[in-house]
């Protein structure tokens, strides 16, 4: 018969009761066990020494005064009231909102092969990322995401020939995550045209019938971009340049899951 | 420390917010925390206030969404550990290392002069284990959760949670003193 008596002591219940997190009747069996075994006494021990050397190492960064971004009122980032015709082609951002919303760099989140702050000085590279190919991209969003019956030409059903059509027709390899793990799933996609050429458009739908859309043309330029962010009322894109291709991932989602599903794409097209 | 004016101020209007919401101000209320939580775990200033910011801000987002007050403090430390995860993604790719240094030497001048090498050294080993276990050390050994609140930040099993903990351990152990790390998780159960 096992009792609490009887058990063998356990390493998680060496563990839990360093934690405070053993039972009464178990405490023991351990102290027990631990006397008998000097080894597993003495390495506990040190786990003990290491719990407190931790508490006292890193406790003092509580008392580190706040920067005042972190202090409320907390004034967010992205705008409530954001213009419908924030895209709007040919429109130049003003530097301020630029600096303060729109070209906002993932910096430290999506740690990108340029680092690039403030999304501004990356003219050269960065041209294909104008106003205009984020005009184009959240354009074609507006336009397709609602559309019920034929938001796409080419279902996920026939996924090798829709990825290979896209990609001769663009002239680059564009194979894309078919699931995020933020739960969107491809369900197909279009090929579009827009003052560079042909644009490809994929949809992703997740179980609640929300869609968000990646926009994907060639650019002239190699050169890689920073992950950019930008903001229309509710509607959130990420875009960035790649090895060729000018991407933009657009949705009415947070931040950090529009990030996370640009990092998959990213990770798609890099794998 | 928060801004003790402010509190007077109040919190913005926000259409979506049901009673249950949390204000601003109690949101601020966790933030000395989640910074210091998330300093000790990426190793660094810089990059631990980009992830408290953007976490106060997925918080503010989507402060309607949490159901239960009480879990306010696990809530957030869920939208910060998701944001980490995110972060570690990209950093892996970039091949980047955690300047660990200038952090070791700050928090050595913060201790008291007989601390001060035990403490620059423990944060330099700290910084050489994995973010998974720099992250079950902190939120049990500092943060003072329960497995079970680990498990839920963390959005493992509390199994998992247990193993993790104790090759978090010995790992740090070895590093510390020396010696040959014991295959802990093997005798878990």
């Amino acid at each position: 018969m096992m009792t609490g008596e009887t058990q063998p002591v356990t390493e998680a219940e060496l563990h839990a009761w360093i934690d405070g997190e053993l039972p009464e009747e178990r405490i023991a069996a351990v102290e027990r066990h631990l006397a008998d075994r000097p080894e597993d006494a003495q390495r506990f021990e040190r786990y003990r020494a290491q719990r407190a050397l931790l508490a006292r190492s890193f406790g003092p960064l509580i008392d580190q005064p706040l920067p005042d971004h972190l202090t409320p009122p907390f004034a967010p980032r992205k705008a409530a009231a954001v213009p419908p015709s924030r895209f709007g082609r040919g429109r130049v951002w003003g530097l301020a909102l630029a600096a303060s919303l729109l070209l906002f760099v993932a910096g430290g989140a999506t740690g990108w092969a340029v680092r690039d702050r403030l999304g501004g000085g990356r003219g050269a590279g960065g041209d294909a990322l104008s106003t205009a190919f984020l005009a184009d991209a959240v354009a074609a969003h507006k336009v397709f995401s609602v559309e019920v019956r034929h938001p796409i030409e080419v279902g996920v059903d026939q996924e090798a020939h829709l990825v290979s059509w896209l990609s001769k027709r663009i002239g680059r390899d564009m194979r894309c995550p078919k699931a995020t793990k933020s739960g969107y799933e491809l369900i197909g996609g279009r090929l579009l045209a827009d003052a560079e050429g042909p644009a490809a458009l994929y949809m992703y739908e997740d179980a609640a019938g929300r869609r968000i859309t990646l926009y994907i043309r060639s650019t002239k330029s190699p050169a890689g971009t920073a992950f950019r962010f930008a903001q229309d009322g509710g509607l959130q894109a990420l875009y960035w340049q790649d090895n060729g291709l000018a991407l933009a991932v657009t949705g009415d989602l947070d931040r950090a899951t529009l990030s996370a599903i640009a990092e998959e794409v990213y990770g798609a097209l890099n794998s | 420390m928060i801004d003790e004016d402010a509190s007077s101020r109040p919190p913005p209007d926000d259409p979506r917010m049901t009673p249950g919401s949390p204000t601003d101000h109690d949101i601020a209320a966790h933030v000395p925390r989640l910074r210091r939580y998330a300093t000790a775990l990426v190793g660094n200033r810089p990059d631990a206030d980009d992830l408290v910011q953007d976490c106060v801000e997925k918080a503010l987002a989507n402060r309607h969404a949490l159901r239960d007050p009480s879990r306010l403090g696990g809530w957030l430390m869920s939208i910060l550990h998701n944001l980490h995860v995110s972060v570690l993604r990209g950093r892996r790719r970039r091949g980047a290392e955690v300047p660990v240094e200038e952090l070791a030497d700050d928090l050595a001048l913060s201790a008291t002069p007989a601390d001060r090498g035990e403490v620059r050294d423990f944060v330099r080993a700290f910084g050489q284990l994995t973010e998974e276990h720099r992250a079950v050390l902190l939120l049990t050994g500092m943060e003072g959760l329960s497995y079970r609140e680990v498990a839920e930040v963390l959005e493992l099993p509390i199994g998992t949670v247990m193993s993790r903990l104790a090759r978090a351990r010995e790992r740090l152990r070895v590093l510390l003193d020396g010696g040959v790390e014991q295959a802990v998780v093997r005798r878990i159960k």
